[in-house]
């Protein structure tokens, strides 16, 4: 008998964690505790049982999640008891860079910049993100393990060819891994893993009422005292929840009444949009994923 | 639970296959409102189709793509129906992305093959089939695509789907399906054609869900060890893939190369224990031994083990810029084995449009032949087209880290298991022991002009006058004599430092110091002869001279010859020199002189 999909993502997540802590010198797994990532870790969890996983978390901190995501964080990881790492750009930190005053710069500064920092400051030389071939179209053409230059940048044209599941982990001096577990998962092959393993996640992803705004026709949650309200917006209650998450000012939420992971995997069959249309961040422009990936983007 | 079916999609330039995998995306409602909308926005600024949907953009994401509009790489999309879930690779047509190509289809169960109906049976046709029969694709669905622009005719159809099966068989080709099908009308895509009355086979949707494809769960046991895992003095397991087979606690194993004989303890998979686990999942394993057993360790059925051996043909595919050097040290990765491993000349190259058997020196970027290959130690294989994980490897290019080839084993070479090493009586350490010393290759490396002669020279005279056994090689001699049929191309070289090192490795074995004085420009070489040495018993001494130095003194005058264009390949001027990245010693001939040189080298050598 064929093994089930969940089965054979799961065994090949697993395969792929193990080689490159196996044949890399120092790697790292990127947290950034949405839902891929609590995936991601799990898969760690379970490769090298009883064992912990041999290599730390990271988490590049933007300073502008989710008050509810920071607070998972630190349960997960108290959970797992690995070490977790958190990187914040000192720069970004010193010039206050945010999502309402610095546009595109935010996710350049906080995120682009402070990985390369971290990876560079930890002497890391393979770094594992939940990223996955569904998202964006970039993405699809990315090998599990991307090569990236001594300056972190991914050319697409210079790809190693990806055979069978015998990886090529060799790295010359200065270059770097990216290695994405969760390449050949979808969006429902997530929940649906996150149901049957019983994987804790923010409360976010499900429906409650919120403090929201709605803004260029998305829709915003005030999270803390921090974000600016425009002439005329009210703060008004919505029953919303998140089908992914970021920087609060950054990720938009949808009207949902799906409280229960059977709701959310429901909705998420019948749905007529995209994982990432609420992302800012994708919109920039077109090939704008690419570009920030050639820079070193994760 | 459904099941997953992985597949690829092939065929020529502009035949339409972006076009045909986003309408059965679309028509089996699996593109998204925003997808739709970009889609079309993209369709008005990019599109070949005027102001119609152009799905081809769908697919090709990068910028250069775009702009170009041609696929440069493999991109994997996700669908599913109420059956299974779905991934494709959608692979170039390009001659020259053969290299990806064929990483989309080793992972590939199934291949749609498009041929357009306006054009027939192509000689990519014939690649793409050859390339996914090649890696093992045994199942086919032959798309007959662009059905509308035909007439929708069936004579048409039936004349494409002769010269194909015709084809097919002479490549011995698995399992074939033909449909007729349009991409944009969507003709016997999700839905069944009107305008094609005459057919009534299954739809390309209709077949993907129903096809049954050979799981690798059938064949004997094959587990490659990726790691050990002991958080405690109670837990002792290790880690793996099952290639094939299936396992259960209490069945007995053998652990390859070594054949170690266990039986298992325990399975599990993460910590939960499981009765049984079969070939594609991740599991860990105790034994009810206590045995060695690490990560390149191969753990297999008791009675049913596969070839362990160092020499086997194989089928390669090139993939590299940098052709194939036979004689050159690569990195073999089979499984979890890393090996290092040389390629003999191959015995033919397949030309991928006739199918013919070309001879072959070396093999090109794209190009694919077959070759024998030998290993530095024994692996545990079996032939590629018993199992995919332990029949093929990729070389890696040990300067640069590329994955430079892909193989695919046909068989182990009698010889490799016929041919032993001559037990002798005396042995090395014999050898060793009556002359009261270490052996070591000393293994001097430089320009041309360094210094490097002068300096072996003068270790020599006072490791002389210290009683030790010692030998110099020098590279003007051996050349005279040994090596006198070698001349200075790249392959030549090579030849020539493989020599050298197994000639000092049997006066090694005879308990000698060995000098050897040699440009030795490739890294890569010098790391072949290391791998024949016993641990530390080769010594890299980097005579460190820049160029500039070195030409100055040119104590040869062929800096001058090389200047005048009047000697070719010289190392530093023409061809390239590869200094050492961790040597033993490295000897700064500017900072001292070659009296002080040499004393450095001796007091290191009789520290031990």
């Amino acid at each position: 008998m064929a093994l089930a999909t969940l089965d054979r993502l799961e065994a090949e997540a697993i395969h792929i964690i193990r080689e490159v802590a196996a044949e890399c010198a120092a790697p790292v797994m990127l947290y950034s505790i949405g839902k891929d990532s609590s995936v991601m870790l799990h898969l760690a969890q379970k490769a090298f049982a009883p064992a912990q996983p041999p290599f730390p978390l990271l988490h590049v901190d933007t300073t502008w999640k989710f008050r509810d995501m920071y607070a998972l964080r630190d349960r997960a990881v108290a959970a797992s008891g690995m070490q977790l790492i958190v990187h914040r750009n000192p720069e970004a930190v010193a010039r206050g860079i945010n999502p309402f005053d610095h546009g595109p710069l935010h996710t350049d500064m906080w995120k682009t910049e402070g990985l390369k920092q971290a990876l560079g400051a930890g002497g890391f030389d393979a770094a594992f993100g939940g990223a996955r071939r569904d998202e964006e179209k970039s993405r699809a053409k990315e090998r599990i393990l991307s090569v990236r230059s001594a300056a972190h940048g991914w050319d697409p044209r210079r790809q190693r060819p990806e055979l069978w599941n015998c990886y090529n982990a060799r790295l010359s001096p200065g270059e770097s891994l990216r290695v994405f577990p969760l390449s050949n998962w979808t969006e429902l092959d997530v929940w649906t893993y996150i149901q049957r393993e019983n994987i804790a996640v923010v409360p976010l992803y499900f429906a409650a009422p919120r403090p929201t705004v709605v803004r260029d026709g998305v829709i915003l949650m005030v999270d803390d005292d921090r974000f600016r309200l425009a002439d005329g917006e009210q703060v008004e209650t919505r029953t919303v929840r998140f089908r992914t998450l970021g920087c609060y000012p950054l990720s938009g939420a949808l009207e949902s009444d799906a409280t229960t992971l059977d709701a959310i995997i429901a909705e998420m069959r019948a749905s007529r949009s995209s994982e990432r249309q609420g992302r800012a961040i994708d919109h920039d422009s077109a090939g704008s994923m690419e570009r920030k990936k050639r820079e070193g983007y994760f | 639970m459904t099941d997953l079916l992985r597949f690829i999609t092939c065929g020529s330039v502009d035949d339409g296959k972006s076009t045909l995998i986003g309408r059965l995306l679309h028509d089996l409602g699996q593109l998204a409102d925003d997808q739709l909308d970009a889609l079309d926005s993209d369709s008005r600024a990019h599109g070949t189709r005027g102001a119609e949907r152009d799905f081809a953009l769908l697919f090709d994401g990068l910028t250069a793509e775009r702009e170009q509009g041609i696929t440069i790489d493999v991109a994997y999309r996700f669908f599913s129906s109420d059956k299974r879930a779905f991934i494709v690779a959608d692979c170039p047509g390009h001659e020259q992305y053969t290299r990806n190509m064929v990483t989309g289809a080793s992972t590939a169960d199934l291949a749609v093959i498009l041929l357009d109906a306006t054009r027939g049976v192509l000689t990519q046709t014939r690649r793409h089939a050859f390339l996914c029969h090649l890696l093992g694709i045994r199942r086919f669905i032959l798309a007959v695509t662009k059905m509308d622009l035909a007439g929708f005719a069936q004579d048409e159809f039936d004349r494409h789907v002769a010269d194909f099966t015709a084809f097919a068989a002479t490549l011995g080709l698995g399992e074939v399906t033909a449909i007729p099908v349009s991409g944009v009308g969507g003709d016997n895509v999700a839905r069944r054609s009107a305008a094609m009355p005459w057919y009534a086979g299954p739809t390309l949707a209709e077949q993907l869900d129903t096809v049954t494809v050979d799981s690798a769960t059938g064949g004997p046991l094959l587990l490659p060890v990726q790691g050990a895992i002991r958080p405690d003095r109670s837990f002792r397991g290790v880690t793996g893939l099952i290639a094939g087979g299936s396992l259960a606690p209490g069945d007995a194993v053998r652990i390859l190369p070594g054949d170690v004989r266990t039986t298992v303890a325990q399975v599990l998979i993460g910590a939960a224990p499981v009765d049984a686990a079969t070939a594609g999942q991740s599991v860990i394993l105790t034994f009810a031994d206590e045995v060695d057993c690490t990560r390149g360790d191969v753990i297999v059925a008791a009675n049913d083990p596969p070839a362990v051996a160092d020499q086997f043909e194989a089928t390669l595919v090139w993939m590299d810029s940098d052709a194939l050097l036979p004689g050159r040290g690569y990195w073999l990765k089979l499984g979890t084995q890393s090996v290092s491993a040389t390629v003999q000349p191959p015995k033919y190259r397949i030309d991928v449009n006739s199918l013919d058997q070309l001879a072959a020196r070396t093999l090109e970027l794209n190009e694919i032949g077959v070759a024998e290959v030998y290993t530095d130690r024994p692996i545990v294989f079996t032939p590629y087209a018993d199992n995919r994980t332990l029949g093929g490897f990729i070389l890696i290019d040990k300067l640069t880290n590329a994955t430079v080839a892909a193989g695919m084993i046909h068989f182990a070479l009698r010889r490799s298991s016929n041919l032993h090493w001559q037990a002798l009586d005396i042995s090395r350490e014999a050898h060793a022991r009556i002359k009261g010393q270490r052996p070591r290759i000393l293994w001097f490396t430089g320009l041309s002009g360094a210094g490097k002669s002068t300096i072996a020279n003068l270790v020599e005279k006072k490791l002389h006058a210290l009683g030790r056994h010692t030998f110099l090689l020098d590279g003007d001699n051996i050349r005279h004599g040994l090596n006198r049929d070698l001349g200075f191309t790249e392959a030549d070289r090579i030849e020539n430092i493989r020599r050298i090192g197994e000639v000092a490795r049997l006066m090694a074995d005879a308990g000698l110091i060995v000098l050897t004085a040699f440009i030795s420009p490739f890294r890569a070489e010098r790391e072949l002869v290391r791998g024949l040495c016993a641990p530390g018993e080769f010594v890299e001494i980097h005579i460190d001279t820049p160029l500039a130095e070195a030409e100055a003194r040119d104590p040869k005058g062929l800096y001058a010859k090389a200047r005048a264009g009047e000697l070719a390949n010289f190392t530093g001027i023409d061809s390239p020199y590869e200094a050492p990245d961790a040597p033993e010693l490295r000897i700064d001939t500017s900072a001292m002189s070659a009296e002080q040189a040499a004393q450095a080298i001796v007091d290191f050598i009789e520290r031990g």
